[in-house]
C-alpha cells in the first residue's frame, strides 16, 4: 500500500513537470527562436553579427520601438489597440526640439514636460473609449491624424529642425561613461559596464536564493538544489555574456538604460503589484473585474496615459538619435510595436501577454533587420521575411495555446 | 427486437491526462425520447460531442452505428447530413438576424446567386408551426425572450430531415412555463417520429417526458432504465448518478434567533436606458444577520437586476428610493464601493461576468480582495498561496492545483472557486444568484451545507433562485418578483411552491 501510494507520486511529480514545460512551451520558444535566429545571423555574417559593435547599434536602433511595445502590449492585453503611437512620438519629438531650439528651454524641462505632455495625450485619446465605449481602433485612428497633422503644422515652417543640445542628443547616440582610473586594466573593455554587470548577477543570485528561502519557510515546494543551481548559472551567465559583448565596444547606451528601466518599471507593476492583476483580470473578462470592484475605465485610463507616456519617450529617443525633428518622424512606430507585441506572444482576446515577451519580440524583429542588412539582403525580401516571422509566430502561439 | 436507431459501441475518449469516456455502451431505440443524466464531468456532453462529430472519427475508440450503418463522422455536417440534429445548451443564435434569417442561416434558400427570401419566409413559417411558435419570422432574435429563442434553435434543427434530435440542457436558463412547453413540443416531436435525447440535470423533467434513462457516472455507464417498466423516481436518479444516495437534499440547520437589519431597501426602483423603461418598481425589503432571504420569480421579473443595482449598480440604472446597509443609508458608485461596505454578489453567470476564464484558480480568488494580501504595495504570493489552498479545502473545490485554468475545471467546481473569491471578501451580505444553477448534485449539497454554516456565523444571504424546491429547503424568508415589482412575502414554513407561483405570474 506504503509502495504504491509512493510511485503515484513519484509519476505525479514526473507528469506535473511535464506539464509545466507543456504548458509553457509558448511562453519559452520565442527565446528560442531568438538564439536560433541570432546563431543563425552570426554564422552567415562570419560573427559580424554577434560583434559587440553590432549588438551595440541594434540595441540602439530597437529601443524607440521596445518602449512602445512595452506600452503596446498592456494596451493589447485590455482587449485596445493604439494606432496613434507612432504619429504622437513624432509630434513630442518635434515638440522637444522646437522647446529647446526656438523657445530655449533647458533640456531637463523639456524631457518631463513632454512625458507629462504623452501622458496627457494618452488619456485624452482614452476618454472616448473609456466613457462612451468608442472602439478604440476609431479613436486612435483618428487622433494619429491629429498628431500628424499636428507634426506637419509645427515643422511646416522650418522642415527638419536641428537639435544641438549634446545632453539631449545623448540620449539616442551617448553611453554611460567609463571609469577612468581603471584604465590600465582589462584595455579595450569598458570597465563600469561588467561592473553592472556583475552587480545585476550578484543581485539577482540574491533574490533568487531569498525568494527559494521565503517560498521553504512556507513549506511550499521548491526545485530540487541541482535544478535551481543550474537556473542560477545559466541566468549569471546570460547577464555576463551580454554585458562582456557590450564592453568590448562602448559599453551600456543611454538608451540602453532608459530601456532597462521601462521594462523594470513596467515588469514589477504587471507581475508585482494589485495594479498588475487588474489590467490582466480587465483584459480577461471585463464585466467579471467590473464586479469585482476594479473600474474598468480607469484602468483603461492608466493604460492609455502609461502608452503616452512611452510614446514621449519614444519620440524623444527617436529625436535624440537623428539629432533632428523631422516631418517623418514617428512614421510606422504603431506597427513595429504591434508586431513586437504579437510575436511576443500577446493575445488579441485579451488577458494574456507579458511585458519581456514584448522584449523578445522586439529583439527578434529588429534581430532579423539587423542580420538581412549585414548580409546585403534586399529591403523588399526583409519586408516579406518579417511578414512571414510575424504571422509564424502568432500560429505557433495559437497552436501551443489550444490545448490547454 | 427491434435493431436501434442508435448505437455507440465502447466509446473511449481521452483527453490529455483525462479519460473523459470509457468504455461507454449507449443505445437508442427508434422514436423513443431518452435522457442521459449525470454529474457534471460525468461525460454526457463529451459523449454528445463524439456523436455529432464535434470530435472527429479516430479521435476516440468505439463505434458508432446509426440505423444499422457504422459512422466515421469528421465533423458536425456529415453527423447532420445522417439526420443528428444538436442543440447545446448556450443559443446559437444571431442576435442581430431575424428569425428566418437565423432559421435558414449556412443552408440560405438561393435563387441563383440571390436569396429568396419570399421561400425562405414562407418556409419559415411552417417549420415554426411544427414547434408551436407564433412569431413574425422578421422579427430580430434579440428582441425575443430565451424561451422562443430556444423554440427557434430547434425549428433551425427541424427544418432538415432530422431522426435523431439531441437537446443539452434545453431548459437551464428557461422559467417553469418555458420548460414545460419545451417539454411539450418534445413529446409531439416524438409523436413525429423524431427520436429525442434529452440531457438534463432537472429529475423532475427527466421523470416526466423519459422513456429511457441513462446514467453515466465518471465517464461510464452505469445503468440504463426502462422508465415504463423499472423502478424511478429521484432518489434511485441520484444514487446512481452519486453512486451513494443522498437522504437529504437539503441539509437541515439549527433555526437561531435573528440577528440585526443588514440590508433595507425603501421605494427602490431602477430605469433601464438599455430597455427604455422601468425595471424595478418601488422595492421594500430588508435582510437580517443570520438569515437566508430567497427572491423568487420567473426569468426577466428583475431578480438579478435588483441584485446588480444593490451593488453598485454596473449596468448604470437610473436608481431611486434608499439603500440602508447595517443601517447607514448607501449610494454606492460603483461594485468597489458596495464590496468596501461588506457586500458580495456572487453573479448567476459564472462564466461570463463572474470568472476570468482563462487565469488561474489562485488569482480568480483573490482579485476581489488583493489588499489583504498586498504589503507595501506588492502582492505577497506566498500569502496568496495560502489564501487559495484554504479555500481549495474548505469547499472541496477539485482542480489539479491551484495554478489550473478555471476554465478547466467543471462547473459546479467553477461555482465553487467564485464562492471562494467572495469567501475572501469576508463579507456580512452575501447575494448568491442562482447559486446552484447546471452544476450536479453533490455539489449542490455541498454548497447548501456551506451557506447555512455561513448564516450560523451571522452572515446574512440574499440568494436568487429559480428552483422552487431549492427556496423552499433553504430559505427562511421569501420574496416573489413579478415584472419589476415584489409581489409577497413569506416565511418559508408556509410557503408552498403554488403560492409561489400563483404571485409569480401575477402581473
Amino acid at each position: 500500500m506504503e509502495e504504491s501510494k509512493q510511485t503515484t507520486s513519484t509519476t505525479d511529480r514526473f507528469r506535473s513537470l511535464l506539464d509545466i514545460v507543456k504548458m509553457n512551451i509558448s511562453d519559452y520558444f520565442m527565446f528560442f527562436a531568438l538564439v536560433v535566429i541570432m546563431i543563425f545571423f552570426t554564422i552567415t555574417t562570419d560573427g559580424v553579427f554577434i560583434s559587440s559593435r553590432n549588438i551595440s547599434n541594434l540595441i540602439n536602433q530597437m529601443g524607440y520601438i521596445a518602449v512602445l511595445a512595452v506600452g503596446m502590449t498592456l494596451i493589447i492585453v485590455i482587449r485596445h489597440i493604439e494606432l496613434s503611437v507612432g504619429y504622437l512620438a513624432g509630434f513630442l519629438g518635434a515638440f522637444a526640439a522646437i522647446a529647446m531650439t526656438f523657445w530655449g528651454w533647458p533640456v531637463f524641462a523639456v524631457i518631463p514636460a513632454v512625458m507629462v505632455l504623452g501622458m496627457l495625450a494618452g488619456m485624452l485619446t482614452a476618454t472616448p473609449v473609456a466613457k462612451l465605449g468608442v472602439p478604440a481602433f476609431v479613436s486612435t485612428m483618428a487622433a494619429g491624424l491629429i498628431y500628424r497633422g499636428a507634426l506637419l503644422l509645427v515643422t511646416m515652417g522650418t522642415g527638419t529642425i536641428v537639435i544641438r543640445d549634446p545632453i539631449f542628443n545623448a540620449i539616442g547616440n551617448g553611453f554611460i561613461p567609463d571609469l577612468p582610473f581603471l584604465s590600465g586594466f582589462l584595455p579595450g573593455r569598458h570597465k563600469l559596464t561588467l561592473i553592472f554587470g556583475l552587480i545585476a548577477i550578484i543581485w539577482y543570485i540574491i533574490s533568487a536564493i531569498r525568494g527559494r528561502k521565503t517560498k521553504q519557510s512556507y513549506n511550499f515546494a521548491v526545485p530540487n538544489t541541482g535544478l535551481f543551481i543550474l537556473q542560477l548559472v545559466i541566468i549569471s551567465a546570460l547577464i555576463g555574456y551580454i554585458a562582456w559583448i557590450l564592453s568590448g565596444y562602448n559599453g551600456i547606451s543611454w538608451s540602453l538604460v532608459i530601456l532597462l528601466l521601462v521594462v523594470l518599471v513596467f515588469q514589477f507593476i504587471t507581475t508585482k503589484t494589485p495594479l498588475g492583476r487588474h489590467i490582466y483580470a480587465v483584459g480577461g473578462n471585463p464585466e467579471a473585474a467590473e464586479l469585482s470592484g476594479i473600474s474598468v475605465s480607469k484602468i483603461t485610463y492608466i493604460v492609455f496615459g502609461a502608452m503616452g507616456l512611452l510614446s514621449s519617450l519614444s519620440g524623444i529617443m527617436y529625436a535624440s538619435r537623428l539629432r533632428s525633428a523631422t516631418t517623418t518622424a514617428g512614421l510606422g512606430f504603431e506597427t513595429d510595436a504591434i508586431a513586437a507585441a504579437f510575436v511576443g506572444g500577446v493575445s488579441a482576446a485579451g488577458g494574456v501577454g507579458t511585458i519581456i515577451g514584448s522584449i523578445i519580440g522586439a529583439l527578434v524583429m529588429m534581430s532579423l533587420t539587423s542580420g538581412m542588412n549585414l548580409m546585403g539582403i534586399d529591403i523588399s525580401i526583409q519586408y516579406i521575411v518579417r511578414g512571414l516571422v510575424l504571422v509564424l509566430a502568432v500560429v505557433f502561439d495559437r497552436i501551443t495555446r489550444r490545448n490547454r | 427486437m427491434e435493431t436501434p436507431i442508435l448505437e455507440m459501441k465502447s466509446i473511449t475518449k481521452e483527453f490529455p491526462g483525462v479519460k473523459a469516456l470509457d468504455n461507454v455502451t449507449f443505445s437508442v431505440r427508434t422514436g423513443e425520447i431518452h435522457c442521459l443524466v449525470g454529474e457534471n464531468g460525468a461525460g454526457k456532453s463529451t459523449l454528445m460531442k463524439v456523436l455529432s462529430g464535434v470530435h472527429p472519427y479516430g479521435t476516440y475508440d468505439g463505434e458508432i452505428i446509426v440505423e444499422g450503418e457504422l459512422q466515421k463522422f469528421n465533423n458536425i455536417r456529415e453527423s447532420e447530413n445522417a439526420g443528428i440534429a444538436i442543440i447545446y445548451q448556450e443559443l446559437a443564435l444571431i442576435p442581430e438576424l431575424s428569425v428566418y434569417e437565423n432559421i435558414f442561416l449556412g443552408n440560405e434558400l438561393t435563387n441563383g446567386m440571390v436569396i429568396d427570401s419570399n421561400e425562405s419566409i414562407q418556409q419559415a413559417v411552417e417549420i415554426l408551426k411544427k414547434v408551436g411558435l407564433d412569431v413574425n419570422p422578421l422579427t430580430k432574435v434579440k428582441n425575443l425572450g430565451v424561451g422562443k429563442q430556444q423554440l427557434i434553435e430547434i425549428a433551425k434543427a427541424l427544418k432538415k430531415d432530422v431522426k435523431i434530435l439531441i437537446l443539452d440542457e434545453p431548459t437551464a436558463a428557461l422559467n417553469e412555463t418555458d420548460s414545460d412547453n419545451l417539454l411539450h413540443l418534445i413529446q409531439g416531436l416524438k409523436a413525429q417520429g423524431v427520436t429525442c435525447i434529452l440531457i438534463s440535470h432537472k429529475l423532475r423533467e427527466v421523470l416526466a417526458i423519459a422513456d429511457t434513462i441513462t446514467v453515466l457516472r465518471d465517464g461510464k455507464t452505469v445503468v440504463t432504465l426502462d422508465a415504463h417498466k423499472d423502478l424511478v423516481n429521484e432518489p434511485v436518479l441520484i444514487k446512481h448518478m452519486v453512486g451513494r444516495s443522498i437522504d437529504n437534499v437539503y441539509p437541515k440547520r439549527e433555526k437561531l434567533p435573528i440577528g440585526k437589519e443588514t440590508l433595507r431597501l425603501e421605494d427602490w426602483s431602477a430605469f433601464s436606458y438599455a430597455l427604455g423603461r422601468d425595471i424595478l418598481k418601488n422595492i421594500n425589503l430588508n435582510v437580517h444577520a443570520g438569515e437566508i432571504v430567497a427572491i423568487a420569480g420567473l426569468m426577466g421579473s428583475g431578480r438579478t437586476e435588483l441584485a446588480k443595482s444593490i451593488f453598485g449598480n454596473p449596468d448604470r440604472y437610473r436608481v431611486s428610493g434608499k439603500a440602508f446597509i447595517n443601517g447607514v443609508e448607501q449610494k454606492f458608485r460603483d461594485p468597489g464601493e458596495a464590496i468596501k461596505a461588506s457586500l458580495a454578489y456572487v453573479t448567476e453567470d459564472r462564466k461570463g461576468n463572474g470568472l476570468i476564464l482563462i487565469d488561474d484558480v489562485k488569482h480568480n480568488i483573490t482579485l476581489a480582495n488583493l489588499k489583504e494580501i498586498t504589503e507595501g504595495g506588492v502582492i505577497n504570493e506566498n500569502e496568496e498561496i495560502l489564501v487559495a489552498n484554504k479555500y481549495r479545502t474548505q469547499l472541496n473545490i477539485k482542480t489539479p492545483s491551484i495554478q489550473q485554468k478555471v476554465r478547466n475545471l467543471s462547473g459546479g467546481n467553477q461555482q465553487k472557486v467564485s464562492l471562494g473569491k467572495w469567501l475572501f471578501v469576508n463579507p456580512g451580505i452575501l447575494i448568491l444568484d442562482e447559486p446552484t444553477r447546471g452544476i450536479d448534485v453533490g455539489a449542490k449539497y455541498e454548497i447548501y451545507t456551506l451557506m447555512n454554516a455561513l448564516v450560523q456565523q451571522g452572515m446574512s444571504i440574499l440568494m436568487i433562485s429559480s428552483e422552487l424546491p431549492e427556496i423552499l429547503g433553504m430559505a427562511d424568508r421569501i420574496y416573489v418578483m413579478s415584472a419589476g415589482k415584489i409581489n409577497g412575502e413569506m416565511p418559508a414554513e408556509v410557503a408552498t411552491q403554488e403560492a409561489i407561483m400563483e404571485l409569480a405570474v401575477d402581473y
